[in-house]
């Protein structure tokens, strides 16, 4: 557990948003996120954890509903203001989930530049994040290369070097484990439960139910309704068989006995561990 | 990109049938245009040329950048013929000391030749008033004018492609943009040109993954009729797609701090050395010789 400050980030109240004002992604959804916790968002395909991550990126506003961070609302107007979009900005960093997008230098070293330079840091302050950076992610061999020609995994990778970079302190990362190899996978379960001690916050949205326990000190759970339908402690939300069939979370499992007979029950994967020696 | 897909063929079966020896031929729209997006993946990406040794992957990509403007404007100033042959003849020689194979040099830069100029050349051929060259039926005449300028068009939109294509290949794209950087071009536009060209690279490559998830999908053959619909909503697929993709790379950019004023950050450690000088001072003496023998 981690030291949680008495700081509320973000605070949601019923916040309910929809592309182009038709297709529904959140629906009234309440929600609050102290400084220093870790939190999962778990959700089947299409229940609105990646908008919900943009929503608090200040990218999408909400469509009705009052969104805080940091004690302002988060509208398009506050971002109009310079001053509060680079507080927000360097405090704040996301990792998309399609890391084509989020890679759009022509080399990973411009990549990973990207967001100190927007910074406007110095330019031996720029060399020396993105060498720290590309040395934690064990990428330095890729620094010249252009990203789009990467491998799923060393996309991925990059992905997180550009937003280190920035060093925020609130993490928001979208399905950060797809495409790593169980060694990357669980170099980026160690890499959030450092951030945790160091007191930011993480939150991270998966449907990789054999990392939440490690990842996360509290859990929410959308439907596919779009809405909030659980919160709770890992264990708890783990535990709970039904939600998670009912959220197509897990499935059902068929055993086949010797007798020949057949049967059928809810199976998920919580307790599935990551052991990470580094 | 777009290398052929390699998959490991499982030991069939027994009850597989064997493959019948017949030739299966896709689709005429089908081929061409995969046949396009391989070509383009092969002549705009293709970054093999540009690792080989040669001669000009060995100068420093700020003279190239500056030596192809230069003898773009010599190209477009000049008034003789041969003297635009002449600097062709050049580009072809290059290509030739810096391992670009020179049939395959010539007959990419001629494939995408017609695109640029047929349309505009073409009437220029007609509508040009002077003597008559060749009368044709119903009052049609090519004029010895209008074959001059049209020959004109051609060779110097040739040369021209030649030139660009000479740099692209023989320079990484990552060194293009530097060097345009170091050039004082405004970030904005480099940050354009790159882009543009990541687009265009995903694009392509989601254009054939599209094809080759369908021809893995496709049983059987497909009448013209239900090709040329599928072609239709692939491309209608893409145009979404890439305006998904703008939208969503914008978001990335905006997250990352980005403020509409481009910071690219600037890597480049060139340097020049004694032969860059020199290809400088080669290039400067052939433009300025050209400028004014094309007069
Ligand atoms: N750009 C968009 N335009 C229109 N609708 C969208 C767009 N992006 C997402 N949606 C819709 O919004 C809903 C929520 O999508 P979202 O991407 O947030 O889901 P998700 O929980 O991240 O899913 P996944 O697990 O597949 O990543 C879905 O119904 C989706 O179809
Ligand atoms: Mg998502």
């Amino acid at each position: 557990m981690n030291q949680v400050h008495n700081e509320t980030l973000f605070d949601l109240h019923e916040v309910t948003f929809a592309y182009e004002g038709k297709q529904t992604a959140l629906e009234r959804v309440t929600l609050s996120i102290q400084a220093g916790e870790r939190i999962a968002v778990l959700g089947s395909n299409g229940s609105g954890k990646s908008t919900l991550l943009k929503l608090l990126d200040g990218l999408y506003f909400a469509s009705s509903g009052v969104i805080k961070a940091f004690g302002q609302p988060l509208t398009e107007a506050a971002f109009d203001d310079d001053v509060f979009n680079f507080a927000f900005r360097r405090r704040v960093g996301l990792v998309f989930q399609d890391t084509d997008v989020q890679l759009f230098s022509p080399s990973v070293w411009e990549e990973a530049a990207f967001a100190p330079m927007q910074l406007g840091l110095s330019k031996a302050d720029v060399h020396a994040r993105v060498d720290a950076a590309l040395r934690a992610l064990r990428i330095e061999k890729l620094r010249d290369r252009a990203p789009h020609r990467l491998s799923g995994g060393e996309k991925r990778r990059v992905a997180l070097a550009s937003v280190l970079t920035l060093q925020p302190d609130v993490w928001l990362l979208d399905e950060p484990t797809t495409g790593l190899d169980p060694r990357s996978q669980s170099w980026l379960v160690n890499f959030i439960v450092e951030q945790g001690r160091a007191g930011h916050t993480v939150i991270t949205a998966t449907h990789d139910l054999s990392i939440v326990d490690a990842i996360a000190d509290r859990v929410y759970v959308f439907d596919e309704a779009h809405h909030v339908v659980a919160q709770g402690t890992p264990h708890d939300i783990l535990s709970n068989t039904d939600l998670l069939l009912a959220c197509n979370l897990s499935h059902d499992h068929v055993h086949r006995h010797d007798d020949g007979g057949e049967h059928t029950h809810p199976h998920a994967h919580p307790l599935a561990h990551t052991h990470a020696h580094e | 990109m777009s290398e052929s897909v390699a998959v490991d063929q499982p030991p069939a079966p027994a009850s597989m049938p064997a493959p019948a020896q017949v030739k299966r031929r896709n689709g005429v729209i089908e081929r061409t245009l995969a046949d396009i997006s391989h070509t383009m993946g092969h002549t705009l990406f293709s970054e093999d040329i540009a690792r080989h040794s040669g001669l000009l992957q060995s100068l420093d990509p700020r003279v190239k950048v500056i030596s192809m403007l230069a003898l773009l404007i010599a190209v477009g100033l000049s008034r003789n013929l041969a003297v635009i042959a002449g600097l062709y003849g050049v580009t072809l020689a290059l290509a030739w000391r810096s391992a670009i194979p020179v049939g395959f040099f010539i007959k990419r830069v001629w494939l995408f030749l017609p695109f640029f100029t047929g349309v505009i050349a073409l009437p220029a051929l007609f509508i040009t008033p002077g003597p008559t060259l060749l009368s044709l039926p119903f009052g049609l005449a090519i004029t010895r004018t209008g074959a001059m300028s049209a020959l004109f068009l051609l060779l110097r939109v040739s040369t021209s492609v030649s030139m660009a294509a000479l740099l692209t290949f023989s320079t990484p794209w990552n060194d293009v943009l530097k060097a345009l950087g170091v050039l004082r071009m405004p970030e904005a536009v480099i940050l354009i040109f790159g882009m543009t060209y990541r687009y265009i690279y995903l694009l392509l490559n989601t254009a054939n993954d599209m094809f080759l998830s369908r021809k893995s999908r496709v049983v059987g053959r497909l009448t013209g009729a239900d090709q040329r619909r599928m072609i239709g909503a692939t491309a209608g697929v893409l145009l979404g797609k890439s305006l998904h993709l703008s939208s969503e790379v914008y978001l990335a950019m905006q997250s990352r701090g980005f403020r509409g004023h481009a910071r690219a950050p600037s890597v480049a450690s060139f340097n020049m050395r004694r032969r860059d000088w020199g290809a400088f001072v080669v290039v400067a003496i052939v433009t300025v010789s050209a400028i004014w023998l094309g007069q």
